[in-house]
């Protein structure tokens, strides 16, 4: 049957984990705009929680979807400070492009 | 249909639209979550990415009024593109050689993580995640909740503190 030899293995979840994590990677280097930049830092711990789930099928172990389901939570968490610390950031400036902020800067 | 969400998250120059790529490659990784039998995953992927973190972009994005279209032709570093393109792709590359050359680990495949739990029915996946997470992991757990509860007074401290510099 065609769809049993199309049947997706763990090798296949993988490669897609990996190409998943380098689009997030490109996106976060070439992107200006620190929400799109959030949203590629969501892809990438998307990828690393699809090859968690992967291996932890593969080998035989709970223990890898426990793991994804901090990495959930955390990224939750993540997300929240992160847009945040964004909105009050960009409350007071009208461009929104991660080259401006320089506040910090001594 | 992943990828094509992914890609879109990074050339789409409407950030509306990335957000909406993202809600695409979410939903798609949710899938692969159910396919590889970890169903408890799956639902707080939809739950806490596709519902709750996308629906936040698109609120910040909103309430921000960015929603401008964001110029990608021009480049605002000098060869940075190329540079990013190089990283990547090295990302990737390594990524790859080193699944190849691990997987002979992966042939060893087991029963499936769900088989000693069958007689559970179709809540054998969230069954043993519950007996992982509170018996071994339980001060993870607690730890994890405090982390909530300090990112949520934290970010209403960020925004609100804003407020009243600004009246």
């Amino acid at each position: 049957m065609i769809s049993l030899s199309l049947a997706p293995t763990a090798t296949w979840y993988l490669v897609l984990s990996a190409v998943l994590f380098a689009i997030g990677t490109f996106g976060v280097l070439v992107r200006r705009n620190p929400l799109v930049m959030f949203m590629c830092i969501e892809l990438m711990l998307n990828a690393v929680n699809l090859s968690f789930v992967t291996l932890a099928r593969e080998l035989n172990d709970i223990n890898g979807q426990t793991i994804v389901f901090f990495v959930m939570v955390v990224a939750a968490a993540e997300v929240v400070v992160g847009l945040g610390i964004i909105v009050s950031i960009m409350r007071n400036r009208a461009t929104l492009t991660a080259d401006d902020l320089a506040e910090l800067k001594g | 249909m992943i990828l094509l969400g992914a890609v879109g998250v990074i050339v789409r120059k409407h950030p509306v639209h990335a957000a909406l790529s993202l809600v695409l490659t979410l939903f798609g990784v949710a899938v692969l979550f159910v396919a590889q039998e970890a169903h408890f995953l799956a639902a707080v992927q939809v739950i806490v990415y596709a519902g709750a973190i996308v629906v936040l972009f698109l609120f910040v994005i909103m309430l921000l009024g960015v929603d401008r279209v964001e110029n990608l032709r021009t480049e605002p570093l000098t060869a940075q593109r190329p540079l990013a393109i190089i990283v990547s792709l090295g990302l990737l590359g390594v990524l790859v050689a080193a699944l190849v050359s691990g997987s002979s680990v992966l042939n060893e495949r087991g029963t499936g993580i769900n088989v000693p739990d069958l007689q559970n029915g179709a809540d054998a996946n969230t069954v043993q995640l519950a007996e992982s997470i509170f018996s071994q992991y339980v001060v993870a757990f607690e730890v994890t909740s405090v982390l909530l509860v300090i990112a949520v007074v934290g970010t209403v401290l960020l925004t609100r503190k804003n407020k009243i510099a600004a009246k």
